[in-house]
């Protein structure tokens, strides 16, 4: 019974789990509650992957109704594999997150905390799963609604107008969605997304259907925090809680990502809207723009979380620009980099956290020499930002190799030079970390370092490990990407 | 706004039936137009409008915090497991059809839980909201006494 709806239970174990800690209240007790469930939808999505890999597309008609008027889940490799950075990522952020908002968030609120951590989580999965429109829609609100939460817990003050921003820009994208959405009813009658890749080609000229795409794309770029989009994202992931950074840094933009790509290549995936209008060159261009940008504005950065956010807006930048080159070593390298900047900004933000909970603070000036007081935590943040950079032997370089193959592939030399150009400004921003951590002397020498728990220090290494297992073994990874990648391209959703 | 005497009395006559007919909408949505989302908000108008005449605190006692904190998640918690019920009754997920004897008594059996699990949980966040604010204004200015 159980293997029959798994796609339901998939989403509604976390939707219903959250409502349950309003209940139980004890912090210590929700958060045991939190675990258990993260750690039984990690097994879900294993389960749906292996499923689909086994027997193709799985499809789930919610209230039993018949697909274009009911809602349905439908999964296919690419959202099983998306499902399962989601989960995976949830699974190991909640043994971190005991001792972390331990001290980060008043004893009275944790429950709270945690409450609106299934709710994101249950988003997140359920925009994931979904194969209807309108219902990615209601969960992307219940992701979204709640991440503003999660953001304003943080311990500073300009948490609150930070998430106050992201209230402001997430519902404008929000909203662009849901009209986008709208006028694709209008010009179809239908929100299954793969009735609608069905009924689009039939009308594909109309004005309706161009004026919707445009809105989709845009709303779906804020949530994503494609280039000039991204305003929210700094002060989001730095004045955060150290949880919420790691699990939106690795999960929330990616999702979005996921569901730009259902629009571009299941909605418009028949019309090939990439090559009629000029979407590709203008996602090419901000995609660009934000490699190099984000890059650029990373140098400047005094705090390294603010760091990493604004190279989360660089790493954006090449999935898109995978996306953009509509080829499958493109997608593919698109796809895989979704899971490879998970692990690696997981695993960062990780070790930012814990540097939060041991000398309770992230500037720059402040971890100055800590090479030698911890040697392991500074070789984790080194080996996570050679990631970044694309080193061989880590997860990264798998995804730019791919990156540069498909831009060389079909002749765009220029592109695969600002790829290495951007992957140079990576090697200056992180050298001069690793300058700081190791070849100054401490400013103000911290003489009481917190024993790291082993309950954050194991998640840390599990996804810095992860992040040098994937750049070797590729292959799982890779045929999954690749997989999906050429589904997406023959039009099928 | 208590001393003034028209609003108070028809306040007073309006309520129960803000209340009764947020009741009816509430109950009549598996035959007519209506439904949780707009009872919900009916019958919280009657708080409101309570709240607005006669203080917010009289709300405030009327449903406490501890009571909404407990209503709030209860009624999305009621709407999943109904949910849930389908898929032990052998269905899928919000499967109506299988929850009673016949198809069409599950439909409405099924419909009739649900949107009770959107009303009061609806409800409560509507009463939540504005006695949030509503506490919040009273706290930095009690001008509407001194009037």
């Amino acid at each position: 019974m159980i293997a029959q709806h798994l796609p339901i239970l998939q989403v509604v174990l976390p939707l219903l789990a959250a409502p349950i800690c309003m209940f139980i209240r004890h912090p210590r007790v929700v958060w045991m509650w939190a675990f258990v469930t993260a750690w039984l939808c990690l097994p879900m999505s294993v389960g749906l992957l292996l499923k689909v890999l086994e027997q193709g597309t799985i499809v789930y008609n919610l209230g039993g109704w018949a697909a274009p008027w009911g809602i349905e889940y439908r999964i296919d490799i690419l959202n099983s594999f998306v499902l399962i950075i989601v989960s995976m990522i949830g699974a190991i952020v909640l043994p971190f997150a005991r001792r972390s908002v331990e001290r980060e968030i008043p004893q009275k609120r944790i429950y709270l905390f945690y409450t609106m951590l299934l709710l994101c989580l249950a988003g997140l999965l359920g925009m994931t799963i979904t194969g209807d429109a309108f219902n990615l829609f209601v969960f992307l609100e219940i992701s979204s609604l709640s991440t503003y939460v999660l953001i304003s817990f943080g311990k500073d003050r300009r948490a609150l107008t930070a998430a106050y921003r992201y209230l402001i820009v997430g519902t404008i994208g929000a909203t662009f969605y849901i009209i986008g959405v709208g006028l694709l009813y209008m010009a179809t009658g239908s929100l299954n997304i793969a009735d609608l890749a069905v009924l689009i080609p039939n009308i594909g000229g109309n004005r309706t259907v161009q004026s919707g795409m445009a809105f989709l794309i845009i709303g779906l770029a804020l949530k994503a925090a494609l280039f000039p989009m991204h305003m929210w994202l700094p002060n989001a992931y730095t004045y955060a809680p150290s949880v919420v950074s790691i699990f939106l840094s690795a999960t929330a933009t990616k999702v979005a990502v996921y569901a730009f790509i259902r629009v571009v290549f299941s909605i418009f995936g028949d019309v090939n809207i990439l090559e009629i209008l000029p979407v590709r060159n203008m996602l090419m261009v901000l995609a660009i723009a934000a490699m190099v940008i984000g890059s650029a504005a990373a140098l400047y950065q005094t705090d390294v979380r603010r760091l990493f956010a604004y190279s989360s807006i660089a790493q954006i930048g090449y999935i898109i620009l995978g996306i953009s080159f509509d080829s499958v070593t493109g997608v593919t390298a698109g796809v895989v980099h979704l899971f490879n900047h998970a692990l690696m900004k997981g695993g960062l933000f990780m070790v930012l956290g814990l540097l939060a909970y041991q000398i309770g603070s992230t500037k720059i000036q402040d971890i100055a020499g800590l090479g030698e007081r911890m040697p392991l935590t500074m070789a984790a943040l080194v080996i996570g930002g050679l990631g970044l950079i694309g080193m061989p032997l880590t997860a990264g370089f798998i995804s730019k190799w791919y990156l540069i193959q498909a831009a060389i592939d079909i002749g765009l030399w220029p592109i695969a030079f600002i790829i290495v150009l951007s992957s140079i400004l990576t090697v200056v921003y992180v050298w001069r970390i690793v300058e700081v951590i190791y070849f100054h002397r401490p400013v103000n020498p911290i003489n009481d370092i917190d024993r790291a728990p082993i309950s954050m220090v194991a998640p840390m290494w599990i996804l810095i490990g992860a992040t040098i297992f994937f750049g070797i073994n590729t292959n799982a990874t890779l045929e999954i990407a690749g997989a999906a990648a050429k589904a997406l391209l023959a039009g099928g959703v | 706004m208590k001393e003034k005497i028209i609003l108070r009395v028809i306040s007073k006559f309006l309520i129960p039936y803000i209340l009764l007919f947020g009741l009816y909408v509430q109950w009549h949505g598996d035959f007519g137009p209506g439904g949780g989302f707009q009872a919900g908000v009916i019958f919280a108008s009657g708080f409101i409008l309570y709240g607005l005449i006669f203080g917010v605190s009289n709300v405030r006692t009327a449903v406490p915090s501890a009571a909404t904190r407990i209503l709030l998640p209860l009624g999305v918690l009621g709407y999943g497991l109904v949910g849930v019920m389908g898929i032990f009754k052998g269905g899928n997920f919000l499967d109506y059809n299988v929850l009673a004897a016949a198809p069409t008594g599950g439909q409405h059996l099924g419909i009739i839980l649900i949107e009770l699990g959107v009303g009061v949980t609806v409800a409560t966040a509507m009463i939540t909201i504005f006695s949030t604010f509503a506490s919040r204004a009273e706290l930095q200015k009690p001008r509407d006494e001194e009037r």
